[in-house]
């Protein structure tokens, strides 16, 4: 469904500084699957994730998303795309403090202009399902850390995108905290939608519910292998 | 455009809390901001109502008061002068006016003296403003006394106290009988102040004016309309002396609400991050921050336009009231019937609320095109 081809990504272009974070990226995404990428810090797979989410653009190379190349999009289409296509969970949560986890769920819906009382209703659901429903109006700075990862997929999942992107999100979690959100993965890839995660955590990458894993180094792809043997 | 509607409640609804979870810097800003225009609305609310108190009153004053002058000052109208006037077209009255000023050492304070044309005084009473009631305890029956000029002293029974809606005019008049005035300032018999004349035509007044200069060559007539029109320039002159002085303040105002409404905290460049990351455009993000803007301010202008509102009709003006009001010792006390102008209004509204909306939307511009993937590596 996600489709990279010769994917470059250079930062501080013609200064002393520049520097080549991608340097030619071959990769397809499977639909309702789990990809992990993998590899050290400064690699390129966060790089490679916020083009993969449309969170940035590359400098040179395609970007395919259902066949229809999006690269060359200007800022309010790709935010668009964003919107409707990808949930994002980030690596510090990414939640605003001083407002109720109901309140940072829905926060992705207001530029759709759904009404509030349809985006109330959907983000009840998805507490619900998280087992969430009791924090609903808990300011998140009083939320534990594994409540707050819980907000930020509740938050992800608002607008029921296709696509959820994760950035090394088992990093401020503990290894139980890390598994439950395993299972919540594999749920998620179970119910049709495709995920996609940077770690560097074994626990992750080693994880029965991840289905393909691409490593990276220097900017460069240099494995894709698929793992899944069962379900967790 | 059921969803534009949406989305903007969203946003209004999100500035809210957004403008709630900062008090402190948003209550700030809220105070300045409606002193401003407290300030602001207070003295042009005044000036305007007190302008128009004037026209209302000078309407029912002749069109045309004619002095005579020797050696360029004023002086009395001699027995005769007023049939040299003769008949004039398009004049419908002509009388000779009795009126001076009387220095009361108790008070400190000068008083009008006048006979009435329009009314009764029986000799040895007189009929006080408001504000001898006031300052002197006068009321209907009582006795005063007040040393002429000459020296002797004249003791006169208050009639009545004139009625306060009057008082812009009438705070320090006293009102007696014609003979009791010439007695009292030893006034020639014969003799007027001034000649008042009443022009039925509007379109006829400067050129009755002419006619007067042409036949009595040492008079000087004072038409209403340059009455008005002075009264109008010393409320201005006022008004701009009085805004001069508060520009300072407002100067002050203007740097605080511009770094208040230009700074961007850490965290606010944080939360722009993500909700772009989480898929706000950077027109949503300049839209939210333009309700910030349009709320606070509007909320302060409402707030500050109808606390002046009750300051100037209400209150009196008690807090400016000396610098507008004159130079006069017996201030008068009156209420302004209230008077709201439109175009003030929108005046007030365009210099104080467009600004400060505009100043909250120029650092937001450069945060908001800032990319999204940021919040990623923060």
């Amino acid at each position: 469904m996600l489709e990279l081809a010769n994917i470059r990504k250079v930062f501080n272009q013609g200064q002393h500084n520049e520097y080549w974070a991608l340097k030619g990226i071959d990769l397809d995404i499977l639909p309702a699957r789990v990809s992990v990428l993998k590899g050290p810090s400064g690699s390129g797979k966060t790089t490679l994730l916020t083009i993969l989410g449309c969170l940035a653009r590359p400098t040179e190379g395609r970007v395919r998303l259902n066949g229809e190349d999006i690269s060359g999009l200007p800022e309010r289409f790709l935010t668009e795309i964003r919107r409707r296509t990808f949930g994002f969970i980030f690596q510090q949560f990414n939640l605003i403090r001083g407002l109720s986890a109901i309140e940072n769920i829905i926060l992705p819906g207001y530029p759709g202009g759904t009404p509030r009382a349809q985006l109330l209703a959907r983000a009840e659901v998805l507490l619900a399902d998280l087992q969430l429903a009791h924090r609903r109006d808990a300011k998140v700075e009083w939320l534990s850390g594994g409540e707050q990862q819980r907000v930020a997929i509740c938050r992800a999942l608002i607008n029921d995108p296709q696509v959820l992107v994760a950035d090394e999100p088992t990093a401020n979690l503990d290894s139980k905290l890390s598994a439950e959100f395993l299972v919540i993965l594999h749920r998620l890839a179970e119910s049709g939608r495709t995920v996609i995660l940077t770690s560097h955590d074994p626990l992750v990458v080693e994880s029965a519910v991840v289905d393909r894993v691409y490593s990276l180094r220097d900017g460069q792809l240099t494995d894709v292998v698929d793992t899944r043997k069962a379900a967790p | 455009m059921k969803a534009w509607i949406e989305k903007q409640r969203h946003l209004i609804d999100f500035t809210a809390q957004s403008l709630a979870r900062r008090k402190g810097k948003s209550l700030g800003l809220l105070v300045v901001y409606t002193l401003l225009v407290f300030v602001l609305a207070s003295v042009a609310l005044y000036t305007h109502a007190l302008r128009n108190e004037a026209t209302q009153v000078l309407a029912g004053t002749p069109e045309i008061v004619l002095q005579r002058l020797i050696a360029g000052r004023h002086d009395l109208i001699p027995p005769g002068y007023i049939e040299k006037i003769g008949r004039i077209r398009g004049v419908q009255k002509i009388e000779g006016r009795l009126w001076g000023y009387y220095y009361d050492s108790v008070l400190k304070a000068n008083y009008t003296f006048m006979v009435a044309a329009d009314r009764e005084i029986a000799p040895g009473e007189i009929v006080v403003g408001p504000a001898l009631e006031r300052t002197r305890g006068l009321s209907a029956g009582n006795g005063i006394s007040f040393r002429s000029y000459s020296g002797d002293l004249h003791t006169f029974i208050v009639a009545e106290v004139l009625a306060h809606e009057s008082e812009l005019v009438s705070a320090d008049l006293v009102l007696m009988d014609e003979a009791d005035f010439r007695r009292f300032f030893a006034y020639p018999a014969g003799h007027h102040t001034d000649v008042a004349l009443w022009v039925a035509n509007p379109l006829e007044v400067r050129n009755v004016g002419i006619k007067l200069l042409d036949a009595l060559p040492d008079s000087r007539p004072i038409l209403r309309e340059e009455v008005l029109r002075t009264y109008a320039s010393i409320f201005d002159w006022r008004e701009g002396m009085m805004l001069a002085l508060l520009s300072a303040a407002i100067l002050a105002f203007g740097i605080f609400a511009w770094e208040k409404a230009a700074g961007l905290s850490a965290e606010e460049k944080r939360e722009i991050g993500i909700l772009k990351a989480i898929g706000w455009e950077t027109g949503d993000v300049i839209a939210m921050k333009f309700w910030e803007g349009f709320l606070v301010s509007l909320l302060a202008f409402l707030v500050g336009y109808v606390a002046a509102y009750v300051h100037v009709f209400h209150f009196e003006f008690t807090l400016f009231a000396p610098v507008l009001k004159g130079w006069a010792v017996l201030y008068p006390s009156f209420a302004l019937t209230p008077q709201i102008d439109g175009l003030q209004v929108a005046t007030l509204f365009v210099f104080t609320v467009l600004p400060y909306t505009a100043a909250t939307l120029v650092p937001i511009w450069r945060a908001a095109t800032t990319d999204p993937d940021t919040v990623m590596r923060s």
